[in-house]
């Protein structure tokens, strides 16, 4: 094995470890919320969302323009959530919920208790 | 506008357009659209000026409060503004906001456009809202400082000049999934507004979302628009303008000139381009030459409107 081989290798090993760190901080510093419904590309998702009874569902805006949260029967209502701002509502009763940002009418979605 | 004074604009468009003129006239012109095909450089300032007195200036989508890349520095984009209306030579009688004042409907958001426009030279002006206004449930903010012209409802006309003025408002009752919507009590009102107007009267109808449907995926529309327009149709000069879009797109239709204005905000992107419609980024020094006010003047024989849109740079 010559030197150059053997950095290459070495490298390659750092490398692996390196992603191996990176993978396991992900795992345990993002454990996706199954409750989290991301607001992003003029989009709710995911769309619908199925919760159990008694969950806190929390809306997360991603995109560079507002969003709101409305329910189509006036249960909840969120402010204008800038970008990096979200909003929570807990659903105590089993059912399809379907709410529609305010700003955007065309964004619908879907909540379903069960 | 005689017709010495017509060439006289033609010969300047076309010197304008050979700059690559960012601008555009047309007129009414007793009940038909005539275009006058003038053109204004973005840079040329003057270029409102030379129409004569305007009778209003449209100025739209502010949205004091946002401050994200597409523009940083959104009370620095609408005092330019402000600077461009006040310079002009001839002011303007009436100074119309067709919406989204503000970015989130945030009281601070409201003040500090209050405190920008205080410095326009125009005292007088009417405003309708966005649905960035409005997302307030009870819509408090902006009805406590805007919404004394129309008791709270939004919706309101009054004359000036002989030209007829109504504000529409197309955000209160959106439809999940559907567009824009005026409503039934809305229409109602229109309807009864208008009636006994006599043919010639000039209308001018101003509402935040655009009155046709220019591109329904992403909400830029009015659903019920139709039975407003039903109303209008029966006028000999119409002119409908509108913003949300932050772009000039426009068509006439009949006696109807439609007009959307660009932003003192930032720019969107045009119909379909890209995942929706957020802020488009843009390179710095192109930014103030997407941002502008719409010039409204009006020509006397044969009595009609005019409109021509300028750039903040």
């Amino acid at each position: 094995m010559t030197l150059g081989r053997c950095r290459s290798w070495l490298t390659a090993v750092s490398v692996a470890a390196l992603w191996g760190i990176a993978l396991c901080s992900a795992s345990t510093a993002e454990t996706p919320d199954p409750n989290r419904i991301v607001v992003k590309d003029f989009m709710f998702m995911p769309n619908p969302l199925t919760i159990k009874a008694g969950s806190t569902v929390t809306w997360a805006n991603m995109d560079d323009e507002p969003h709101t949260v409305v329910s189509n029967t006036g249960l909840f209502r969120s402010a204008a959530m800038d970008t990096n701002e979200s909003f929570s509502f807990k659903f105590d009763t089993p059912g399809a919920y379907h709410f529609t940002c305010s700003i955007h009418p065309r964004m619908v979605g879907t909540i379903i208790v069960q | 506008m005689s017709d010495h004074k017509s060439l006289q604009s033609r010969r300047n468009a076309l010197k304008c357009l050979a700059y690559g003129g960012a601008g555009t006239l047309f007129a009414l012109s007793g009940g038909v659209f005539t275009p006058i095909d003038l053109a204004m450089a973005g840079t040329d300032k003057q270029g409102t000026a030379r129409l004569g007195k305007p009778l209003f200036i449209q100025i739209s989508d502010t949205h004091i409060g946002f401050n994200k890349d597409a523009n940083p520095d959104v009370n620095g984009t609408l005092t330019q503004t402000i600077d461009l209306v006040n310079g002009m030579n001839e002011q303007p009688a009436l100074i119309i906001h067709t919406g989204d004042i503000t970015h989130l409907s945030k009281p601070a958001e409201f003040d500090m456009a209050q405190q920008l426009f205080s410095r326009l030279r125009a005292t007088e002006m009417h405003t309708v809202p966005g649905e960035h206004d409005t997302t307030d449930a009870t819509v408090t903010e902006y009805f406590n400082r805007f919404g004394k012209a129309s008791d709270n409802k939004g919706y309101y006309s009054f004359d000036h000049a002989g030209v007829h003025f109504v504000g529409l408002v197309n955000v209160l009752q959106f439809k999940p999934g559907g567009l824009g919507t005026l409503g039934a009590d809305q229409i109602a009102w229109l309807t009864a507004d208008l009636k006994g107007k006599s043919a010639s009267t000039p209308i001018v109808v101003f509402a935040h979302m655009p009155l046709w449907t220019i591109y329904e995926p992403w909400g830029w529309g009015t659903g019920d628009a139709e039975q407003a327009l039903a109303q209008l149709r029966r006028f000999g000069s119409v002119t409908v303008l509108n913003g949300h879009i932050h772009q000039i797109v426009q068509k006439v239709e009949g006696n109807v000139t439609f007009h959307t204005a660009r932003a003192t905000s930032y720019p969107q992107p045009i119909a379909g381009v890209g995942t929706g419609p957020g802020p488009l980024k843009v390179a710095s020094d192109q930014l103030p030459k997407m941002l502008g006010i719409t010039s409204v003047t009006e020509v006397k024989h044969p009595r009609s409107l005019a409109l021509s849109d300028s750039t903040i740079a």
